[in-house]
């Protein structure tokens, strides 16, 4: 038993790597699942309202206190969403092309899930970090480079809707994203530059930037850094007030009009995966990982370490997805001008001369 | 009239970098959460009717419990969406309200049809119609949403009565008829 729990969480074998696969898609589902429910719930209360509390089920209802709390909390409201997805008919509108309409939704979630495969959640008794797809040294690179890959997503169905609303919507998400990956890449610079400082043995390894980040997190040695990257995930993922791409005032539903059922579930569930993927990758970069506090040393030993260090990335994922929640009930939605003017015109600047000024510092200083 | 010129303050660099204001507005919703909500649960918590409230249209009887339509068929005229149906028939002259002489044979309210504007209500000489405060009718069917008079009595019930108009007028009749005697 316990050797195949060991084989099942490090074997290199391709069965278990697909098992830990499919686990861990399973687990990334269930969060974006509960995601939507954060969202519905959090926007009930900004709103004054109480949120989904009706849903339930006859054996779950039968159990005293859990059954009412469960059903208060909307808890097995996702179940039901998703439910209704599954069985919705799925009907195929005649003006669309049709191979590349059923692809986009695929292309739009896939790269959303790849990327997931190489975060790392926690640390291992042994040092290597519990991730699906450990150790590559280049991790944030091909993180940034297949995450982005889902706006492909977003301009298939976008031209394969043949609508304009969709084509507009796409259009839109395509110039937003190259706006913002140059910021984006851009301010992540400094932390790497910081974590791989001459005579460190960090390179572009995410484990290795938590690491780096155990006296104090990254945030505080690089705030400009922080926002600038703050604001072009929210960008990133499409996420208010940046929804350029589906805006539903002036664009219906953006690039998902000719979407229904299922194909419409996965472009929902590509976003808060996104979501997800942005909100880590921060907590990694920013956040200090799977540290609690800076200057808190690691509590308890081995598999327990592991543990709270997971616990300790979860619970902080939980409160940047709220965030990302709390902001989008809060800002209207930008103009298109000014997000393109935002991005261009002020955070690639900020980006750079942020660059600049801690090259200047590490040259003289360091 | 003097026009005052107001000149707008410029803003401040904090202002333009838009920051200050997304922390104030994330403030404002952060008390909202924290706000109890004002949602009313609705199957189980009803609203309070105020007072006057135009609900579902209904056919009333007086205390006495005489039904007081005389079918004289004025809101039949006057519903704008012409809701409302009247057969009119005669009060059998061995009732002991034969003097009020008629009384519906039928009356239909199509709620398909009825906009609850009142104006039955209020064009009504024997406050026999009144809107009530029931205000969620639903039904499966078409005729279904089709309250005939039975169905509407039972809406109405009895509601208190000032005039007892026709008591009034049966005991005036009496008495005029006992003076000649």
């Amino acid at each position: 038993m316990e050797n195949l729990l060991n084989d099942l969480l490090t074997s290199p074998g391709l069965l278990f790597v697909g098992v830990r696969g499919v686990i861990l898609i399973g687990i990334v589902m269930t969060i974006a699942g509960y995601a939507v429910l954060l969202e519905r719930k959090a926007s009930a209360w900004i709103q004054g309202r109480l949120g989904p509390n009706r849903t339930t089920l006859p054996f779950v209802s039968w159990i005293p206190l859990i059954g009412p709390f469960l059903r208060l909390g909307g808890f097995i409201q996702p179940a039901a969403d998703g439910g209704k997805f599954l069985f919705k008919e799925e009907p195929m509108p005649s003006h669309v092309r049709k191979i590349y309409y059923v692809l986009a939704p695929i292309v739009a979630l896939a790269p959303a899930l790849a990327t997931i495969a190489m975060l790392p959640f926690a640390l291992l008794p042994d040092g290597t970090a519990l991730a699906l797809c450990k150790g590559a040294d280049v991790g944030v690179l091909l993180m940034f480079a297949v995450s982005s890959l889902g706006v492909y997503g977003i301009a298939l169905a976008g031209w394969s809707s043949n609508n304009k609303f969709s084509f507009l919507g796409a259009v839109r998400g395509s110039a937003q994203l190259i706006s913002y990956e140059l910021a984006m890449g851009l301010a992540v610079l400094p932390v790497f530059l910081i974590a791989s400082a001459p005579g460190s043995d960090h390179g572009l390894n995410l484990t290795a930037i938590v690491a780096s980040q155990e006296g104090l997190w990254n945030i505080v040695r690089q705030p400009l850094a922080g926002l600038v990257f703050l604001v072009c995930i929210f960008a990133e993922t499409n996420r208010h007030p940046f929804d350029m791409p589906e805006s539903e005032t002036d664009l219906v539903g953006g690039f998902h009009t000719e979407y229904g059922a299922f194909k419409f579930g996965l472009f929902f569930v590509a976003e808060y995966g996104h979501m997800i993927i942005g909100s880590s990758l921060f907590i990694l970069m920013f956040l200090g990982g799977w540290h609690i506090l800076p200057g808190i040393p690691e509590v308890g030993t081995g598999i327990i370490a592991t543990l709270i260090g997971l616990g300790t990335f979860f619970t902080k994922l939980v409160l940047f997805l709220f965030f990302f929640v709390w902001v989008r009930w809060t800002i209207p939605r930008f103009r298109y001008d000014q997000v393109m003017r935002l991005g261009w015109n002020v955070l690639l600047p900020l980006a750079v001369a942020n660059l600049v000024l801690t090259f200047i510092y590490y040259a003289f200083a360091g | 009239m003097a026009v005052k010129v107001l000149e707008r303050r410029p803003l401040s660099f904090w202002e333009r970098t838009y920051l200050p204001q997304v922390l104030g507005g994330l403030r404002v919703t952060w008390r909202n959460i924290l706000r109890p909500s004002v949602t009313l649960q609705y199957p189980e918590q009803r609203p309070t009717i105020p007072k006057g409230y135009r609900g579902v249209p209904t056919l009333v009887r007086d205390p006495n419990g005489r039904e007081k339509c005389v079918s004289c068929q004025l809101c039949e005229f006057i519903c704008p969406p012409k809701a409302i149906r009247i057969t009119p028939g005669e009060i059998p002259a061995t009732a002991e309200t034969a003097h009020v002489e008629k009384a519906p044979k039928e009356f239909e309210i199509n709620m398909l049809r009825c906009i609850y504007c009142g104006l039955c209500q209020e064009v009504c000489p024997e406050e026999a119609i009144w809107l009530q405060n029931q205000y969620s009718m639903t039904g499966t069917t078409r005729a279904e949403m089709v309250n005939n008079k039975a169905r509407l009595y039972e809406l109405g019930g009895t509601l208190p009565d000032s005039h007892f108009k026709w008591d009034h007028k049966k005991a005036e009749s009496e008495r005029q008829a006992g003076g000649h005697h």
